[in-house]
């Protein structure tokens, strides 16, 4: 990934579009604490020749104007502890705000796109993204732009001081710092370089880690553990290096900021001198001895900015790799029909409603302003569909699928001949190549992404759960589901003894993806969650896969109550749990070699029939 | 926990020593420049004399280059001594996670150890740099000035005690209640982590059920959490800075009104008042340092301890003294085992079982979801040990043999089958990773997966994208059986390993077992009685116990629950 350019500006533009009145109030308080800041410096450089000097050889001294000088002083003082506290409590809201902000826009984008991002990327690397180069953003936010405001203030201020008090030494001071820039800056950039890297390789290690650790028992009964190590390694040993070359050109730049700083002032103590001895300028002493302590406070805040570029540097490798997140595509959604309720008066005529009144109809907006209503049916058609993952290499031909409302559909063939990717292709996780796939007679690229997912209930062929109690994983299916319906389901599903049996029954808690769940208790989990959805069109993959024939058939048992009436697409391996279709499609390798209900096909003597009766296997 | 931590400093510590070195010589160098500079102004320019401003001039550009290269020195060596340690940290927590048990294992979750191995590592080698760079640093610093300013006056230099007694007192409460705080952050962190996870995961779940939104307000809640923590333990943390001033400008304040009384008294000249002044600015800077590395070590104490509590985890299982390295044959024996998850406290999921396998046998298991089938196949590979009774393997305990011996004569493929991103030929040779392209080959035949394999464009080569995304089910399983192959075990467990797979291919794959490693134990759990059925013998597991162990036939006879599956099963076939 290429460092992009621009990313800080943008990063801090954003900050401040978020939080304008918070960062007002840092930066006047910033300038508050600067001024009191300066009172005090400016007091301490008057305090010899205004309050000590004149008292000095008094027999009775009067310490009155300096009591007075002090108290005044300590107003300044105690201003400044409030503006500090004050813009420092305030930058934590504005830190930790943007932090979560950018967090959950990155969820939220990364949620919008497609299927393709995930399948790219280990799962380590995109999480990455989320702790540790979020993790960058924090210092730079909290620390390095208030102490970079704060050091660009002093810095000015003194300059005008130091204007005032001698032109010739104020012009070295200036080209000692354009000097201590200029390390800074080509050091800073170097220390960036490998920040960047630092950044990318940890999120490879993030990666590296994820995928060996998610399989790690798998890992152990291989016996694999030192190659794992030794691979791990490789990994450590090259983010060790590039943390490493990172933070040395980050250390050294303090160091070599600050020396410089003090060569500045031994150059303009030597040049300074010789003017005011040789009298040649208009140079007293006592102006010169004020310059010196200028001159320090010049140096100082250079000092503290440069502490600040690793930071800087850190954070910038960071938010390159955040942009680049957030920069990526959403999944493409032209669509403008949607699913609405719909009630069907005596006449049949279809009114529009918010009652749950179990029927649907698409919302169908016309060019002319019109609305149509089309009544959701199930009626699902692949005409002549040719389709492949890439380009260059199809993986179906020509595929014609005609599923009339209620009807329930079935895909056999062997393993990669395509099945699965049908399914892909009707909730549109991939886009088609060419044909035309059509839901209830519209296109579906017309039908909004999330309203034709809605439309379908999936069960897929991996399994997978959410952290949280077997209720709630119930009720992912359709959040407003009571407890009751989610138990009604899991009844329906075969699901619910299995459950009554787990520790907290339905309140059972599931981590790690059901970790503590067999894939066949799982798969039941899965089908329940699709049961209480209630989608009027059902794709199952290869759903009871796992599961016992016994549980099977009684899940069967549900699942042909649910399926009645709606139309289902069904891939699976056990024929006996297909026989029953209205029409069965044989693949392979990308193309329908037979279809028909099974009678017919048992009457065509074909591939099927083979088949069924085991006169050959499916590859 | 510390103690855990600074061993893994190793062969870094060199790098770590040096960087002290180098920062305690840089430190005495730089407390020298300020006198230089009075030594420039008073006997200098306020003299007069050129000579002593080109005197002290020279002496501190000569310390001045000193202070730069042991600066550049010690900066150099801190990073290479915290990003070592670093590394080190990882590797001590990676290889310990690699002598985890499967009940290790489940403790944790991935995300969790995923934050440990690498936000916890990167707070810590923070905090560590700044202990090596600052702490050294700013005390040191601290303490010169303190010399210098109480060789300057010893009275006055009182003040700066008394300011440094208040900022122990302060920091010392924040620290107290920070922590507290940034122990709940992590966490929470690992909660977010996981969240992610799940949803790159499962994104194909979540998209089909529509529930971007969902999850979106899942996780804005989780960021949420991270937030609220955070905000309250910087909250604390911002009173840092503000109590450093008030120390600073009390010192300025106190050291002016009675320093200005000393000076007029005549015990102190403005020159070195004046000094005393810039030792202030001295002692504000390593306080502002100190500071900073204060708040990176309060936050990373809590990394610290995520750290230390995965490097002392112990396995639970470990191979014994004295292992036995070799497995004479492939029998198995369970003598009265009883076995539950959470080590006797959860519910056994296995009651006294009593089997015995003979090398060599083909042994099927068949038993409803949720009947423990699993459970009994992990204890043959020592997956997990039973609470009661003994597994015994070429008839001597498990218990008794090298762990990684063991292993490697029990093959299992497990349910939950993985494959890990990179070539098909990198996944086989998991299973030996000396294995040739031939007998990688030979083992993909077995496994009835050659053939599919050379159906893709890039053979062998193809590439794997993690967690297996782009073989079908069916594949997957049959590569991951090939894997187990290349063992070349004397017991191979197949569970429920060919669930997506076809009949036919399964029988096949049956066949060349039989035909090709007569000798392995070979123990087969199905959902499928027709997976089973040719085999020596059939263990029917019901409800955490065997309910029958014979023959196909037999079994069909006398045991109820295996004649129901059978007939169940089979129903449809007669009718065809």
């Amino acid at each position: 990934m290429p460092k992009k350019k621009g990313v800080l500006g943008r990063l801090l533009k954003e900050v401040f579009k978020r939080y304008p009145v918070h960062i007002l109030i840092v930066l006047v308080c910033i300038v508050g604490q600067s001024i009191c800041t300066v009172q005090g410096t400016l007091f301490t450089q008057t305090l010899i020749d205004d309050y000590i000097n004149p008292l000095l050889g008094t027999t009775n001294p009067d310490f009155t104007p300096l009591l007075h000088a002090l108290m005044r002083v300590a107003c300044f003082f105690a201003a400044g502890v409030i503006f500090s506290y004050t813009y420092q409590r305030i930058m934590v809201s504005v830190t930790q705000g943007f932090l979560r902000d950018m967090r959950t826009q990155m969820f939220k984008h990364m949620e919008s796109l497609p299927i393709r991002y995930f399948d790219s990327r280990t799962h380590g690397d995109i999480m990455s993204v989320y702790t540790n180069d979020i993790d960058t953003l924090r210092q730079l936010i909290s620390q390095s732009i208030p102490q970079f405001t704060n050091s660009v203030i002093t810095i000015v201020t003194v300059f005008i001081s130091m204007l005032t008090l001698s032109i010739p030494l104020t012009g070295i001071s200036v080209a000692m710092l354009c000097v201590i820039m200029f390390i800074s800056r080509s050091v800073g950039s170097q220390s960036g370089r490998y920040f960047v890297k630092q950044q990318i390789t940890l999120g490879k290690m993030n990666g590296f880690i994820e995928e060996m650790i998610s399989g790690q028992k798998v890992v152990k009964v291989f016996n694999h553990e030192e190659e794992a190590i030794k691979d791990f390694r490789a990994v450590n040993e090259e983010l060790r290096q590039s943390a490493n070359l990172a933070n040395k050109f980050a250390n050294v730049l303090m160091p070599v900021t600050i020396q410089s700083g003090n060569m500045s002032y031994i150059l303009c103590a030597v040049i300074g001198s010789i003017l005011a001895l040789n009298g040649s300028l208009d140079l007293s002493v006592g102006t010169l001895v004020a310059f010196m302590t200028l001159n320090r406070n010049f140096n100082n805040p250079v000092g503290q900015i440069s502490m600040q570029i690793n930071s800087i540097a850190m954070a910038q490798a960071g938010a390159s790799r955040i942009y680049d997140l957030l920069d990526q595509e959403s999944e493409p959604d032209e669509g403008i029909v949607t699913l609405c309720r719909v009630e069907v008066d005596d006449a049949g005529n279809m009114q529009e409603t918010e009652k749950r009144t179990g029927r649907w109809a698409w919302r169908h907006p016309r060019p002319d302003g019109s609305v149509e209503l089309v009544p959701m049916k199930g009626d699902i058609r692949l005409e002549n569909v040719n389709f492949g993952y890439n380009d260059d290499h199809m993986v179906l031909h020509d595929v014609s699928v005609y599923a009339n409302p209620g009807e329930k559909i079935a895909f056999v063939g062997a393993t990669g001949a395509g099945k699965t990717t049908i399914t892909n292709l009707i909730n549109r996780f991939y886009d088609i190549q060419s044909g035309t796939i059509t839901y209830d007679g519209i296109d579906i690229k017309l039908i909004k992404k999330d309203d034709l997912r809605r439309s379908l209930g999936v069960v897929l062929q991996d399994t997978h759960l959410f952290t949280g109690t077997v209720m709630d994983n119930i009720r992912y299916g359709r959040l407003d589901a009571t407890d009751e319906e989610c138990i009604e389901a899991a009844k329906l599903t075969s699901a619910d003894q299995f459950i009554r049996h787990l520790p907290d029954g339905y309140q059972t808690m599931l981590t790690g993806d059901g970790a503590n769940l067999s894939q066949g208790q799982r798969q039941l989990l899965a089908i329940a969650r699709a049961a209480v959805a209630n989608p009027p069109a059902l794709i199952l993959d290869e759903a009871t896969s796992s599961i016992d024939t016994r549980t099977e058939i009684l899940v069967q048992q549900g699942m042909d109550g649910l399926m009645r009436g709606r139309t289902t697409l069904v891939i699976a391996h056990r024929l006996s749990t297909i026989k029953n279709s209205d029409c069965i499609m044989v693949l392979d390798h990308g193309v329908i070699i037979e279809r028909g209900n099974h009678e017919t096909l048992m009457k065509q003597k074909g591939k099927y029939y083979q088949l069924y009766t085991g006169m050959i296997d499916l590859d | 926990m510390l103690k855990t931590l600074i061993s893994q400093v190793k062969e870094y510590k060199k790098d770590a020593f040096l960087t002290m070195f180098f920062v305690i010589v840089e430190v005495i160098l730089e407390i020298l420049i300020p006198l230089m500079m009075a030594g420039i102004i008073d006997e200098g320019i306020e003299a007069q004399n050129m000579n002593a401003v080109y005197k002290y001039g020279a002496i501190m550009f000569v310390i001045v280059i000193g202070t730069l290269s042991t600066g550049f020195l010690a900066g150099k060596y801190a990073a290479s001594a915290s990003t070592g340690f670093a590394a080190n940290l990882r590797d001590a927590m990676y290889t310990n996670i690699q002598t985890f048990s499967f009940s290790n294992i489940d403790k944790y979750s991935t995300a969790g150890l995923v934050t440990r191995l690498t936000t916890d590592v990167t707070n810590v080698q923070m905090a560590f740099q700044m202990i090596i760079r600052m702490c050294i640093r700013a005390p040191m610093n601290l303490v010169c000035a303190l010399v210098m300013a109480f060789m300057i006056h010893a009275e006055l230099s009182m003040i700066f005690v008394i300011a440094m007694g208040f900022l122990i007192i302060v920091l010392g409460t924040i620290m107290f209640f920070a922590t507290r705080y940034f122990n709940q952050v992590f966490p929470k962190y690992d909660a977010l982590n996981e969240s992610v996870q799940e949803n790159v995961v499962a994104i194909r779940t979540v998209k089909s059920f529509v529930r971007e939104k969902y999850e979106n307000e899942k996780f804005e809640r989780a960021a949420q959490n991270i937030y609220k923590l955070f905000v309250k333990a910087e909250s604390v943390l911002a009173f840092n800075n503000p109590s450093m001033m008030v120390a600073v400008y009390g010192c300025i304040l106190l050291l002016s009104w009675l320093g200005a009384q000393s000076v007029v008294g005549g015990t102190l000249s403005t020159g070195e008042l004046t000094t005393l002044f810039s030792y202030i600015m001295n002692i504000l800077m390593s306080l502002m340092m100190l500071s900073m590395a204060f708040v990176m070590i309060t936050m990373s104490l809590a990394s610290a301890r995520r750290i230390a509590e995965v490097i002392n985890e112990k396995s639970d299982l470990v191979s014994p003294e004295d292992a036995l390295t070799t497995v004479p044959n492939g029998a198995v024996d369970f003598n009265h085992v009883t076995f539950s998850y959470k080590h006797g406290t959860g519910e056994p999921v296995l009651r006294d079982i009593e089997l015995h396998i003979h090398s060599g046998e083909t042994i099927g298991i068949i038993g409803g979801t949720g009947s423990a089938k699993s459970s009994l196949v992990n204890l043959i590979s020592r997956l997990y040990d039973v609470d009661r009774g003994s597994v015994e393997v070429g008839g001597h305990d498990v218990r008794e043999y090298d762990l990684e011996v063991l292993r490697n004569e029990v093959a299992v493929v497990l349910q939950n089958n993985v494959l890990f991103s990179g070539t098909i030929l990198q996944n086989l040779r998991w299973g030996n990773e000396n294995a040739t392209l031939e007998e990688c080959q030979e083992a993909c035949r077995l496994a009835c997966a050659d053939e599919f394999i050379q159906n893709f464009p890039d053979k062998y080569d193809t590439y794997i994208e993690q967690g297996g995304t782009n073989v079908s089910g069916g594949q997957k399983q049959r590569l991951c059986i090939a894997r187990a192959l290349l063992k070349k075990p004397k017991i191979l467990i197949l569970d429920d390993s060919t669930s997506a797979v076809d009949t036919a291919t399964d029988a096949s794959i049956q066949q060349s077992f039989e035909e090709r490693i007569p000798d392995t134990t070979k123990i087969i759990i199905s959902q499928r009685v027709s997976s089973v059925q040719n085999a020596d013998r059939i263990i029917v597991l019901n409800d955490g116990v065997v309910d029958g162990f014979d023959t196909h036939d037999q079994l069909v006879k006398n045991n109820e629950i295996y004649r129901t599956i059978y007939e169940t099963q089979t129903k449809g076939k007669e009718e065809a």
